[in-house]
């Protein structure tokens, strides 16, 4: 297996919040690497710095130690220039689908503009729509129509078919199932697991549900307060976690079945008082 | 995989802007007039039989209505007509400058400043406060010499004076929107930063920058004016100040002189005003607001339903439920008219002591239900139902004043988001207090220490310091058991939780959900549980009842549902459950293996 993306000891602060407020540090030190066709499931709780890693691979802030590799290539504070270049490689798909599509752009819009921007032409680019709204199983006609029209789900779809549309190696999904309904949500991560079989695309996939990220990843990352504090394949990591953190984490988690729920809590209440 | 298209298409169209505009009288009328006004200005070779400034004697001064002299003539025995037409020139030309200039300056600026990185926007916002503190009119005053008196100058200056406004306006708009995910999406789809400003932040700052250069354009031709009026400015040209400064001298012999350029000044500088207003009337009002027609008159007309009359419910089966629902609608008019209906018809029953989960996906209704037990619905929602009774109580009938007592009493309920149901602005303990005192009365010393016993009974550590605290200086999780310990001061019979870990960590979630199932056993309470996530009813509820598009499609004891669902639906959710004990097992999907792999989701 060829190591795609290879994440070294990075550092990420954030400046201080007032006048000479010194800068707080919110990645201590990470290390982590995805192979081609890969899944990285990254877990975590809100501020443990799952997403700032995520930004950080997609250049969107700056580091602060550390380096970044993909492809054996440094990539961490590229100028704007090489950056852009990068996306050709590196694609995202963000949570809020209200959010992360311009509501005043039609769908068709959305998804040639990446491809325009990587200088393809424009009639090249307006016939590779409708094959990139088959692929994530969207209606020909939705092009024409507005984001704003879409159900949440469906929206989750024209951001996936954005970040396919000019075929990347690299995806890093930042909850990108978590605004959604659980049978979308169940549909959402079939068709990601489907998209990679086919086009061997990486995931990062990061989720503060590992339920979610059991189900997508062949490898899970735990991440606690800035640092990773467990790897491993996704199987070893969420049924025989050895990180006591990590077993908090999924103990604390509430299953469906309601027996073994009832299980759950008493272990989990035996954990705290131990 | 047939991939299937799952979610409805939500049509909902607004009405565009401009049709909004036309909506607003006002703001028609403005623009009719002004365009009217724009019109004769154009005409004016065509309309007036004089230039501006040729004068004659005979005309000195002449009534209203003189062959050739409409308006009359002024004391240098010029059209009247003829000048103010020509003046109306020389106020959108004004305009048209000052705006042109403040909006070639202001846009760039700002868009440039919004966007950069912090430093170059302090100086680029630096230098533009400066120049907002610069008096304009005092400016434009001194600089008469340099002008030379030109309109076109002066109002280019005039436009440069004003440009902070514009770039601080589209400074701010930018910083707003460049947080949005879609900038960043487009950033990492390898957009430069000129196309990003162009195809994504343009347009979203484009509405407020049409309002305020309808201002300005108001506000230029009102300053030309000034100055002209002053004297400021070439003699040449004919404009509204200068008309009116010789008729101002005139004004005890020939009044009327005075009136046409002022009215003229009214109606350019106003209208301008009037249409900015409107803009931002259309543009703000993005609401779907009913028709007024369709909101019921009375208060009783609400409730007004074909129901059997009775009084404190009492059947004779058994030991009559504490919430007791039957055939509950709830519906909202639509601005097509006819009435929507969110939740179709349910009936549901609470036992005193009782755990029920409502579960169910978005805009399923369970939060309407929710809210109508609470009486939070809004003004417009038309509730009605065969038997809505709490307690034995009516909640359809009755004085909306017992009523709202009757909920006090005997309901609690604790929010999905935590953080902002907590006044930013006031302790924790000050909140605690207000509620309490608002439910049991009794004086502050008294409900100071209630709030501090149950702050201790939510499991705050320290109950002191919290109260003590102002809502930011807690974590999530604190600021839900500050709700809790709320909803739980006045010993309510029914608690109605709203999603209440949904905006929680899981680890957080697991404490909350230990503390409500304390709570409901020591207190005896019933539970009301909205929520989407099966996880949480299996640790909280003996019985569910699920919901799809306002109607329960299956209830009953959870253990026993989550077994053998009967209904399709309810087998779909459980299935679209992620197993605990799934995780992925195929292997990588490097180029060494064939497309379509063998390998798939085992167990």
């Amino acid at each position: 297996m060829t190591t795609l993306l290879a994440v070294r000891d990075l550092k990420v602060q954030y400046p201080g919040k007032g006048f000479r407020q010194p800068p707080s540090e919110v990645l201590h030190g990470v290390s982590l690497t995805i192979a081609a066709g890969e899944t990285l499931g990254l877990v975590g709780e809100s501020g443990s710095g799952k997403t700032t890693l995520g930004r950080a691979v997609l250049g969107l802030v700056e580091t602060s130690g550390g380096s970044i590799e993909f492809n054996g290539q440094p990539i961490q504070d590229l100028s704007a220039r090489y950056r852009r270049k990068l996306a050709k490689d590196i694609q995202v798909v963000f949570q809020d689908p209200y959010t992360s599509l311009n509501p005043a752009l039609l769908v068709s819009d959305i998804l040639s503009e990446p491809l325009l921007a990587q200088g393809r032409s424009r009639q090249d680019a307006a016939a590779s729509v409708a094959g990139l709204l088959d692929r994530v199983g969207l209606p020909k006609d939705a092009g024409n129509r507005y984001a704003r029209e879409f159900s949440g789900g469906q929206r989750q779809r024209v951001a996936i078919a954005r970040a396919l549309a000019i075929a990347p190696k690299l995806i890093v999904c930042d909850e990108a199932v978590s605004a959604l309904d659980l049978v979308t949500q169940a549909r959402v991560l079939d068709l990601l697991i489907e998209i990679q079989r086919e086009t061997k695309v990486a995931y990062l996939f990061i989720s503060h549900d590992l339920t979610v990220v059991r189900h997508i990843s062949h490898r899970v990352a735990v991440m606690y307060r800035g640092d990773i504090v467990e790897t491993g394949t996704a199987r070893d990591v969420t049924t025989s976690p050895s990180n006591p953190y990590t077993q908090q984490l999924l103990l604390a988690a509430p299953v469906a079945d309601p027996a073994e729920q009832t299980k759950r809590r008493h272990a989990r209440i035996a954990l705290r008082t131990s | 995989m047939s991939v299937l298209i799952p979610d409805s298409v939500e049509n909902i169209r607004r009405p565009n802007v401009f049709r909004r505009l036309l909506g607003n009288p006002m703001a028609v009328g403005s623009m009719v007039l002004i365009a009217a006004v724009i019109v004769l200005g154009l005409l004016a070779p065509v309309l007036s039989p004089h230039s501006p400034n040729f004068s004659s004697l005979d005309a000195v001064n002449a009534p209203v209505g003189t062959p050739g002299y409409l308006l009359g003539g002024d004391s240098s025995g010029r059209d009247i007509f003829a000048r103010l037409l020509a003046s109306v020139n020389t106020a959108m030309l004004s305009a048209i400058t000052g705006v042109a200039v403040a909006l070639l300056i202001g846009i760039p600026f700002g868009l440039i400043s919004g966007y950069a990185k912090p430093r170059t926007d302090s100086v680029f916002s630096w230098v533009f406060n400066l120049l907002m503190t610069f008096p304009a009119l005092v400016l434009l005053i001194v600089a008469f010499p340099i002008t030379g008196g030109s309109y076109v100058v002066m109002m280019a200056i005039f436009g440069f004076l004003f440009s902070p406004s514009i770039f601080r306006l589209v400074r701010n708009l930018v910083v707003a929107v460049k947080r949005e995910l879609y900038i960043d999406a487009a950033r990492v789809s390898g957009l430069s930063t000129a196309r990003i400003l162009r195809r994504h932040i343009l347009p979203a700052v484009r509405g407020p920058i049409v309002i305020t250069a309808s201002f300005l354009a108001g506000v230029a031709i009102a300053v030309q004016a000034g100055l002209a009026f002053l004297g400021l400015g070439t003699n040449d040209v004919p404009s509204f100040g200068s008309m009116t400064a010789d008729a101002f001298a005139n004004l005890y012999v020939y009044p009327i002189q005075f009136l046409w350029p002022t009215i003229m000044l009214a109606i350019l500088s106003g209208g301008f005003v009037l249409i900015g207003n409107g803009l931002r009337d259309a543009l703000e009002d993005s609401s779907l607001a009913p028709t007024k027609a369709l909101r019921p008159s009375n208060p009783e007309a609400r409730h007004a339903t074909a129901r059997a009359p009775h009084g404190p419910a009492q059947t004779s089966e058994g030991p009559s439920p504490l919430l007791r629902i039957r055939n509950l609608r709830v519906s909202y008019p639509t601005t097509g008219g006819q009435m929507k209906q969110v939740v179709n018809g349910i009936s549901l029953d609470l036992n005193a002591g009782g755990v029920l989960g409502l579960i169910g996906e978005s805009g399923s209704g369970k939060t309407q239900t929710a809210f109508a037990v609470l009486g939070l619905l809004t003004q417009e929602a038309r509730v009605e139902a065969d038997e809505f009774t709490l307690d034995g109580h009516d909640l359809l009938s009755g004085d909306a004043g017992d009523l709202k007592r009757l909920r006090t009493s005997l309901l609690a309920y604790v929010p999905q988001e935590p953080m902002s149901n907590l006044a930013p602005s006031f302790t924790v303990g000050a909140q605690l207090v207000e509620g309490i005192r608002a439910t049991k009365g009794g004086t502050k010393r008294e409900a100071r220490q209630l709030a501090l016993d149950l702050l201790r009974r939510v499991g705050i550590v320290d109950p002191a310091r919290t109260y003590r605290s102002y809502p930011h200086e807690i974590s999530g999780g604190m600021a839900q058991r500050v709700l809790i310990a709320g909803a739980i001061a006045a010993g309510p019979r029914l608690l109605i939780a709203d999603e209440p870990t949904t905006a929680l960590d899981v680890t957080v979630q697991a404490e909350i959900l230990d503390l409500l199932r304390n709570l409901q056993t020591d207190l005896s309470m019933s539970v009301l549980l909205v929520t989407h996530n099966f996880g949480v009813v299996a640790d909280l509820c003996d019985e569910v009842a699920v919901m799809r598009s306002g109607e329960i499609v299956e209830a009953g004891s959870y253990r026993n549902l989550y077994r053998h669902a009967e209904h399709v639906y309810t087998k779909q959710l459980i299935g679209a459950i992620l197993d605990e004990d799934t995780y992925r097992t195929d292997p990588v999907a490097t180029s060494a293996y064939p497309d379509h792999s063998e390998g798939s989701v085992g167990r």
